[in-house]
């Protein structure tokens, strides 16, 4: 990530546009994406951390450890884990974390709800958000647009990182973190959706399908549900899943800065921000989180350049 | 409409942005919390003391007031209390920090060298990486330089910045022991020390915006490649060398410009990051340090300098635009 503009840093480089002529319905889209084999293996990866989150308790027992649990008796008396790779063994498959001894395998595999949880969650936020007003805007147009670009604007002008650091200082420590991570993110993230919905929009309004249903004296809300919106749906599915991993990103940058989720819930990216202190003695304590950190991003990236060339094959790679 | 009137209406919208997102965020950080005269008061604090010192921060008065007042301080310097405690804080005036005795601007100003040592080489770096790498993958389109230049780029875009400078630490810090791994030493005191200690940190925070760059100036090659006006050069007899130059990078460059212009003002944000992957006392690390004592002056007055380098970066970016490109003047 390392960039301000943090939230939007993977949209947008590559604006979403659908190519006039064709298909972008979703089977057409799928067929497309099935033929890329870095994609499906994406998708593949995306699905084998999907389950590992849903099902992280029953991971996790099956080596008998839970992210919580101190070891102290696991580590040496500097409070770094003994044996070799910060303390791997039958018991501990990642090692043990410097200082608590609490199981990595553990808090890596229940990470990765954190990380996909909140991740989705914020896409969510912000697609729900960019979509109404994209949609709403470009099609309603006047004032309501007039005044709703301004709002951008003013977004575009937070530097959303430093406010995302600052809200911290004055939100009360007893709202959940979880929470408010999702909704600052996922709010910084909707405007950018928002344009591209917008745009698209405008060229749906011209075509004579929406023309004929309002003249057939449709209402506004029905030519959106009926008209618009399935037919932004493509271009919706694929800007959510480019969305995501900057989304992760976003997650984890928080609580690397330790402003993000609070222990003791697993994070990835907390993990990483207390191996600073460790990189030179416990290497692999940076190296597990930061790996499964990794791999998910890279998943959805592949797999979202993928989804997004077989919508615009201009811009295709291949 | 000619292009004085459209720099005048840009800046007079950015000069209103900058107002509204002033206002939210005076709202949001000195209105809302829990008094902020009670963070400073003395301990016992007592209703008169409490009096005393809502008094000297000005915060007794009615928001609107405050709000005038704290705006009125970045043009004019500001006073706080009367008397033998006065405390002068001058022009430009972003607030003060009691817990620092000192002024925001002068906190900022301390540790700007740092942070801006560590975006302006990052940003040479990346432009420059990204460019290169894009116009390269591009005219060696599906071949094997392509395929690994877009790798890269790809991986770069995906890991988190912090895990390679970690990673690099690692490396170049403690493997090879080349590198030192942490701090920062001024230019004046040792210009040598200054580049061995900054060269990670540059490559870190220039690796991922390398990569976006060069995913960016991959696609805008191809298209510009394609376009009429290169074949035209070709065949009036063009070098190849120069069509590419001068027609397909000059044309593709373009919307690299403006993402460069986005991406200084908001590079703030991201050398939070490096400055803690490095232990570096820059402004990310003064921010850091704030929200963790609740020294609400700095946090605003931070977030409304960051908001002031963002928004200016815009400006300049549609005004150098409005030159480049007449036909963003005729749109406005």
């Amino acid at each position: 990530m390392g960039r301000g503009g943090l939230v939007t840093a993977n949209v947008v480089d590559r604006p979403v546009a659908a190519a006039a002529n064709r298909s972008t319905g979703f089977r057409a889209v799928v067929r497309r994406v099935r033929q890329d084999r870095w994609a499906v293996a994406s998708a593949v990866v995306i699905v084998v951390f999907v389950v590992v989150a849903l099902a992280a308790p029953l991971i996790a027992a099956v080596t008998g450890q839970d992210p919580y649990g101190y070891h102290i008796d696991a580590l040496n008396s500097f409070g770094a884990p003994r044996g070799v790779g910060g303390g791997i063994s039958a018991e501990h498959w990642f090692g043990v974390e410097p200082l608590t001894g609490r199981d990595l395998f553990a808090i890596v595999t229940y990470g990765a709800r954190t990380s996909l949880g909140i991740g989705i969650a914020a896409t969510i936020v912000s697609i729900v958000i960019g979509v109404l007003v994209g949609v709403t805007t470009g099609f309603f147009g006047g004032w309501y647009d007039r005044v709703l670009s301004r709002v951008v604007d003013v977004i575009f002008g937070f530097p959303s990182l430093v406010f995302m650091i600052a809200l911290t200082a004055i939100v009360p420590t007893s709202f959940p973190k979880p929470v408010l991570v999702v909704l600052v993110i996922g709010f910084f993230g909707w405007p950018s959706v928002a344009r591209v919905v917008r745009g698209q929009t405008l060229s749906l309004v011209t075509r004579n399908y929406v023309v004929a249903s309002t003249a057939m004296g449709a209402g506004r809300w029905h030519v959106i549900r009926t008209q618009l919106l399935p037919n932004l749906a493509a271009t919706i599915t694929v800007y959510a899943t480019i969305s995501i991993p900057s989304m992760i990103g976003a997650e984890a940058a928080l609580s690397f800065l330790a402003v993000g989720v609070t222990p003791p819930t697993p994070s990835w990216g907390r993990s990483i921000g207390d191996a600073i202190g460790w990189v030179q003695t416990d290497p692999m304590y940076l190296v597990f989180p930061g790996l499964a950190l990794f791999l998910i991003t890279l998943a959805f990236n592949v797999l979202g350049d993928a989804l997004r060339d077989a919508l615009d094959p201009r811009r295709s790679n291949r | 409409m000619t292009t004085f009137r459209f720099i005048a209406i840009r800046v007079l919208g950015a000069a209103v942005v900058l107002l509204v997102v002033a206002a939210i965020t005076y709202a949001l950080f000195m209105l809302l919390p829990t008094n902020p005269a009670r963070a400073i008061c003395d301990k016992p604090c007592t209703p008169d003391r409490l009096r005393e010192v809502q008094a000297f921060l000005g915060t007794d008065k009615p928001w609107i007031a405050q709000f005038g007042a704290y705006l009125a301080g970045i043009f004019t310097g500001r006073t706080f209390g009367s008397g033998a405690s006065v405390i002068h804080c001058a022009a430009p005036c972003f607030g003060y920090s009691f817990q620092l005795h000192d002024s925001v601007t002068n906190l900022i100003l301390t540790r700007l060298p740092v942070t801006a040592s560590i975006a302006v080489g990052a940003a040479v770096l990346w432009l420059v990486a990204g460019v290169a790498g894009g116009a390269l993958s591009a005219l060696r389109r599906g071949t094997y330089v392509d395929r690994t230049v877009m790798t890269i780029a790809v991986a770069g875009v995906s890991a988190p910045s912090y895990l390679v400078g970690l990673l690099a630490i690692l490396l170049f810090g403690f493997v090879l022991g080349v590198l030192p791994t942490s701090g920062y030493v001024a230019f004046g005191d040792d210009p040598v020390g200054w580049f061995t200690h900054l060269v990670l940190p540059w490559c870190v925070l220039a690796f991922i915006s390398a990569a976006i760059y060069a995913r960016l100036t991959r696609g805008e090659m191809l298209e510009s490649m394609s376009q009429d006006f290169v074949r035209t050069a070709r065949a009036k007899g063009l070098r190849e060398r120069q069509v590419v130059v001068r027609h397909g990078l000059r044309t593709a460059i373009l919307p690299v410009v403006t993402l460069f212009g986005l991406d200084l003002g908001s590079l703030l944000g991201g050398a939070v990051i490096t400055e803690k992957v490095f232990s570096m006392q820059g402004l990310g690390a003064l921010l850091i340090d704030a929200v963790h004592t609740l020294d609400l002056q700095v946090v605003v007055g931070f977030t409304l300098f960051s908001a002031l380098l963002i928004v200016t970066a815009n400006v300049i970016v549609d005004v150098v635009y409005a030159f480049v490109d007449p036909r963003v003047r005729r749109r406005a």
